[in-house]
């Protein structure tokens, strides 16, 4: 190890979506950014995203993955971000000294800012307890498409996919295209967990059906998947009896979550919400660690590339006001913002008193058509937002402004 | 009178359209509600008469730092061109580099599309 710690402003955690536009926000703001990637690629998981639908928000045109990647690339790069790609963080202390590793070299890094941007990945078999044989041929839905995407390999030719969340989806179509045989996709919940353009465009184009309030209950082959048995769940999300049905298939796709990747961030000490399993971070994206700060899928998980980046970029902007000494060092007395009726979760959990504005973004708990949301405090409205449709899979944003400045313990977010 | 509730797919909104039309759907005889945007009412009558999808898939690329090019067609091209799209890609190799926007094949399955590189695969340094 070298005997002398690396130094910059801004070290930024992860290389994808949220990381490089956290990493171009601080260059912008006039920090020296070091930006540490475990992949040899930067651009994260978008690189394997070959669909598009990516950027309409963020560069106002439709754009695939990669496309979206090479964008945020380029403009990272282009504000003076230095990279470190094929390095892994093996420690991060509370005090912002990092240990990394890259072939060959082991150093220390060290900065007034360190920003978590390490995105989230995908829940397993293991993780659901799925009776059976354990066979080849069960893989979660991100590892198909990096196989079928980056490896050029064919994962089978009869498909099941377990959970209807967008990558699943995602991969239902891409799949058919590619020859297979998608057989259906089996949803546990009453209602799908992918965006509803999904469902159009990767199910009902290609007539895949869709089971909703169904699971999986037995796995079975020996060497390899042969079939997967299916029950009607009910709305406790236990299965019917009676209800069985078998669904022969060579492949099991599982789509059915995604975990924020906070290993690190608990071993700086990093608390973390038990809703979202990220951070719990103020209006700053700060964590309560001070000088570190969370953004991206590693924060909550987005249902989109574009709100990561933008979170990302705001999360940038503040790590670099921290570092250069422009905004407080300490932990402001906060107002705890809440999720109240119908909203299951709402980040930041907390502004500093006296801040004038903060967007909230949540996720409501149920399918519904108009609703109004609100945020409130003793009886007094600060933001509302009629929301023509709710739903779990869309996560809602809303600025809440208070001219002169919050002096409340508690905002509550809920549907009316 | 037809009436149909179709997704609209243009962006993550996914605003649910309701098109109603007599007769064959038309520009001038279909009415759409539902949309939050101006091109909600354009894509209901293309999707009534003529639907159209982007493919995106990938190519083989040789002496590249991967084996695979991503790629897409350059605008969405009807619906039932997609698997005879797909198939025409099927021997298609390109020898690295490639850049986003490099054209690998034109006028793919008649459509008078051309499909382009959508990731940057270089040789290895």
């Amino acid at each position: 190890m070298s005997p002398r710690a690396r130094e910059a402003d801004v070290v930024v955690i992860g290389g994808g979506p949220a990381g490089l536009a956290a990493a171009a926000s601080a260059a912008d703001a006039g920090a020296k950014v070091v930006l540490v990637d475990r992949n040899r690629e930067l651009g994260g998981i978008l690189n394997q995203c070959i669909h598009d639908g990516f950027g309409l928000h963020a560069f106002g045109e439709v754009l695939t993955g990669p496309e979206f990647a090479a964008r945020c690339i380029d403009r990272a790069l282009g504000a003076g971000v230095e990279a470190h790609p094929d390095t892994m963080v093996a420690e991060l202390a509370p005090s912002r000294e990092l240990v990394c590793t890259t072939p060959g070299e082991r150093y220390r890094l060290r900065a007034p800012s360190v920003v978590l941007a390490m995105g989230c990945r995908e829940r397993t078999r293991g993780m659901l307890r799925i009776p059976g044989t354990r066979p080849a041929g069960v893989y979660t839905a991100g590892t198909a498409q990096w196989l079928t995407n980056m490896r050029n390999l064919r994962v089978g030719e009869r498909i099941l996919i377990l959970g209807s969340g967008d990558i699943g989806l995602i991969m239902a179509r891409r799949l058919t295209w590619e020859g297979a045989e998608v057989v259906g996709v089996v949803e546990v919940l009453p209602y799908p967990s992918g965006l509803p353009r999904n469902i159009t465009q990767c199910l009902e184009d290609y007539g895949i059906p869709l089971h909703l309030s169904h699971s999986a209950t037995c796995i079975h082959g020996r060497e390899r998947l042969e079939s997967v048995t299916i029950a009607r769940f009910d709305e406790n999300r236990q299965p019917i009896p009676g209800t069985e049905f078998d669904v022969a298939c060579d492949t099991l796709l599982l789509s059915v979550g995604l975990i924020p990747e906070n290993e690190l961030s608990r071993r700086a000490g990093v608390r973390l919400d038990a809703t979202t399993s990220g951070a719990s971070v103020d209006g700053r994206y700060m964590t309560n660690v001070p000088g570190i700060f969370s953004c991206g899928n590693v924060l909550h998980i987005h249902d989109l590339a574009d709100w990561a980046a933008d979170e990302g970029a705001r999360a940038g902007a503040q790590a670099a006001a921290y570092a250069l000494g422009e905004t407080s060092q300490e932990k402001d007395e906060s107002v705890r913002i809440e999720p109240g009726d119908g909203v299951r979760y709402v980040v930041p959990q907390t502004v500093s008193k006296g801040s004038e504005e903060v967007l909230v973004s949540f996720r409501v708990a149920a399918p519904d058509e108009d609703r109004t949301a609100e945020v409130v405090a003793d009886g007094r409205v600060f933001a509302s937002q009629t929301l023509r449709r709710a739903h779990p899979a869309e996560m809602v944003q809303m600025k809440v402004a208070c001219a002169d400045g919050f002096d409340v313990d508690r905002l509550e977010v809920r549907l009316k | 009178m037809t009436t149909r509730r179709v997704t609209c797919i243009l962006c993550p909104n996914g605003c649910e359209l309701t098109i109603r039309y007599s007769g064959e759907p038309t520009a001038e005889s279909i009415s759409v509600e539902g949309n939050t945007c101006p091109k909600g009412i354009d894509y209901a009558v293309e999707e009534m008469t003529a639907p159209k999808r982007t493919l995106t898939t990938s190519i083989l690329v040789r002496g590249g730092t991967q084996p695979l090019a991503s790629v897409k067609t350059a605008c969405p091209i009807p619906r039932e061109t997609l698997f005879d799209a797909r198939r025409a890609l099927r021997g298609v190799v390109v020898d690295a580099p490639v850049a986003i926007g490099d054209v690998v094949a034109s006028d793919v399955a008649g459509t008078g599309v051309d499909v382009v590189v959508t990731r940057p695969v270089p040789r290895p340094s």
